[in-house]
């Protein structure tokens, strides 16, 4: 089988009986890359150099003794996260000259941890959007068909992965920007618990619903990204202090008697072959042993116009740190402090953030705060309270992630709000805080679909389990998009 | 509810934005879109619940100890900016 299509532990296996070198391993990845992210797009800066010294480090770990999981494996970053002397863009003309003068957490732990930074990847500029369309550097095309959206934020991430450019990748969750851009790209995405991984490092867009995270081809690969991530750090105030669990002790756990609830509200609408699938899923989970039941959760249609007041009110005071003063862009000659900020603002930013600064500046302006903000704060504690009422009759939710397969570029561009709609399954998660997955699940009109996974705080060792034994008894997961096997 | 051009000029200020004339129409027709969107989290019935204040209930944000944690790397951090003088960030002039 070719080096890129092993799963993590294979590789790691490999590694360690010497049939290969984390340097011809990266080597290997660095060849596809050049090869193919030409026509995908999905990587802004590709590491060539440092990962072959990275590489050539991990082998020397290796030959000292040192025995890991991730040790020697190649991985891609989401351009969300800061590595130290490496440009760091997030996708924006803001921050095309930025070189991060520190490592993120993420970065620092899976450097730690021996995985080898092949380099970073696109997505949408600030994290804001669900296409991929807005980054500053063009659209990421999907592997399983260039003409469509990889989804988004994450999008370079997942379609790296999808394209096997790298074993895995890491990516953020504001409103289901790794599940959804998973799903579209047929590859399993993990949002853990808020607070469950590190933000120090990472760029704040939505700092009560940001959330790191991974992807990968299986859960099983996602659960050894994962372990290496998740845990306290004193340098991110809301970091829970909670030793994280071995994602990998549980993977094989069987299912018998776990109580799964399909989420009422997200089915009753379902276009029928999207449904289709999940029916299929759901018998495939009850031959494994499951049980399933429906669950309503009144209050959660609500939940993408509440996160469209909730996010665009954090990013428009996070981004306010983008004066054209100590980081990123600055217009040319201005001609006092107010039109350096403004010109600055204005031709650093792209559309769609631009939109999210107005809206979020709008609903905390004077007048509207009680009505817009407090409002949707309300509402998210009644999203939150039914999860946790559900949560006493469940022990995970299940549904669709997306509404549908991934759409063609261009198509809902000029359209915010049909834009949003994307997310309406992903959402609620990140409201109350939750963990929850996308894997594989089918095909519609030959492009992949995604199962959604929701879970009680902390349950992420649940959810991979749960993924894992469904992807042990189908193979979804491992269907490669035809040129990229 | 519709916002119209003079309205975006006042948020793009006081989100010191710079947006041009020919923006503005477009800024006012896709916020309008937007405000009318979320205008549905009226109708939802929210007497007497607390808004929500963190996202793991009961949990709160630590505070540290107030000590000295990070070392001087002024001269590092002062090569992302456009233009420094003498460890400085230099602005256009303010007082005349």
């Amino acid at each position: 089988m070719s080096w890129h299509a092993r799963s993590i532990a294979e590789l790691a296996a490999a590694l360690e009986r010497g049939e290969i070198s984390s340097v011809a391993l990266t080597r290997h990845f660095l060849d596809r890359i050049s090869g193919l992210n030409g026509a995908l797009n999905a990587l802004i800066t590709v590491t060539a150099d440092q990962a072959l010294a990275a590489a050539a480090v991990a082998d020397r770990r290796r030959a000292a003794g040192e025995r890991g999981p991730l040790l020697g494996i190649p991985l891609i970053h989401k351009d969300i996260f800061c590595t130290d002397g490496v440009r760091t863009s997030c996708g924006s003309r803001m921050l095309d000259n930025f070189v991060a003068p520190y490592d993120a957490t993420v970065v620092a732990r899976l450097k730690a941890a021996g995985a080898v930074m092949l380099g970073k990847a696109n997505m949408d500029e600030f994290a804001m959007g669900s296409s991929n369309e807005t980054s500053f550097y063009g659209p990421v095309r999907n592997p399983w068909d260039l003409d469509k959206v990889p989804g988004g934020s994450s999008g370079g991430s997942a379609a790296a992965v999808a394209a096997r450019l790298a074993p895995f990748s890491t990516g953020t969750d504001t409103g289901g920007s790794i599940r959804q851009p998973a799903a579209l790209c047929g590859v399993t995405g993990i949002k853990p618990t808020y607070g469950r991984v590190s933000r120090y490092g990472m760029i704040a867009f939505a700092s009560s619903l940001d959330q790191a995270g991974v992807l990968a081809r299986s859960a099983a690969d996602a659960a050894v990204a994962l372990g290496a991530i998740a845990g306290f750090d004193p340098r991110d105030s809301t970091s829970v202090d909670a030793p994280a669990t071995d994602y990998t002790a549980a993977l094989d756990a069987p299912l018998r008697g776990l109580r799964l609830g399909l989420v009422k509200e997200f089915s009753e609408s379902l276009e029928p072959r999207n449904g289709a699938l999940i029916a299929a899923t759901l018998d495939a989970f009850r031959a494994l042993g499951a049980e399933t039941t429906t669950v309503s959760l009144p209050s959660l249609p609500l939940s993408v116009p509440t996160y469209y007041v909730v996010a665009p009110a954090e990013c428009s005071s996070n981004l306010s740190r983008f004066d054209g003063v100590r980081f990123g862009y600055r217009c040319a000659d201005p001609r006092d402090l107010r039109d350096l900020y403004e010109r600055s603002r204005g031709e650093g930013f792209g559309a769609e953030v631009k939109r999210r600064i107005m809206t979020g500046t709008y609903v905390l302006s004077a007048g509207y705060f009680d009505a817009y903000y407090l409002k949707a704060q309300q509402v998210r504690q009644l999203i939150a309270g039914e999860f946790r009422a559900a949560f006493q009759q469940v022990d995970l939710l299940i549904g669709p992630t997306t509404p549908t397969p991934a759409f063609g570029i261009g198509a809902k561009i000029d359209d915010p709000v049909t834009m949003y709609l994307n997310d309406i399954y992903t959402i609620g998660a990140n409201l109350a805080g939750l963990p929850a997955i996308s894997a594989p699940c089918g095909f519609v009109d030959g492009l992949p679909m995604g199962v959604q996974l929701i879970g009680p705080h902390f349950a992420e060792g649940r959810l991979l389990n749960a993924v894992h034994r469904y992807q042990t008894a189908t193979d979804w997961h491992v269907r490669a998009a035809p040129g990229y096997a | 509810m519709s916002l119209t051009s003079r309205d975006v000029e006042k948020i793009a200020h006081l989100a010191r934005l710079g947006i041009t004339d020919p923006e503005k129409p477009v800024y006012a027709a896709n916020l309008s879109k937007i405000v009318e969107f979320v205008d549905q989290l009226a109708r939802a019935k929210t007497d007497g619940v607390t808004p929500m204040a963190h996202p793991l209930e009961g949990l709160t944000q630590r505070l540290r100890a107030d000590e000295v944690t990070e070392a001087d790397d002024r001269e590092k951090y002062q090569r992302n900016a456009a233009a420094v003088q003498a460890g400085l960030y230099l602005v256009p002039k303010v007082i005349e």
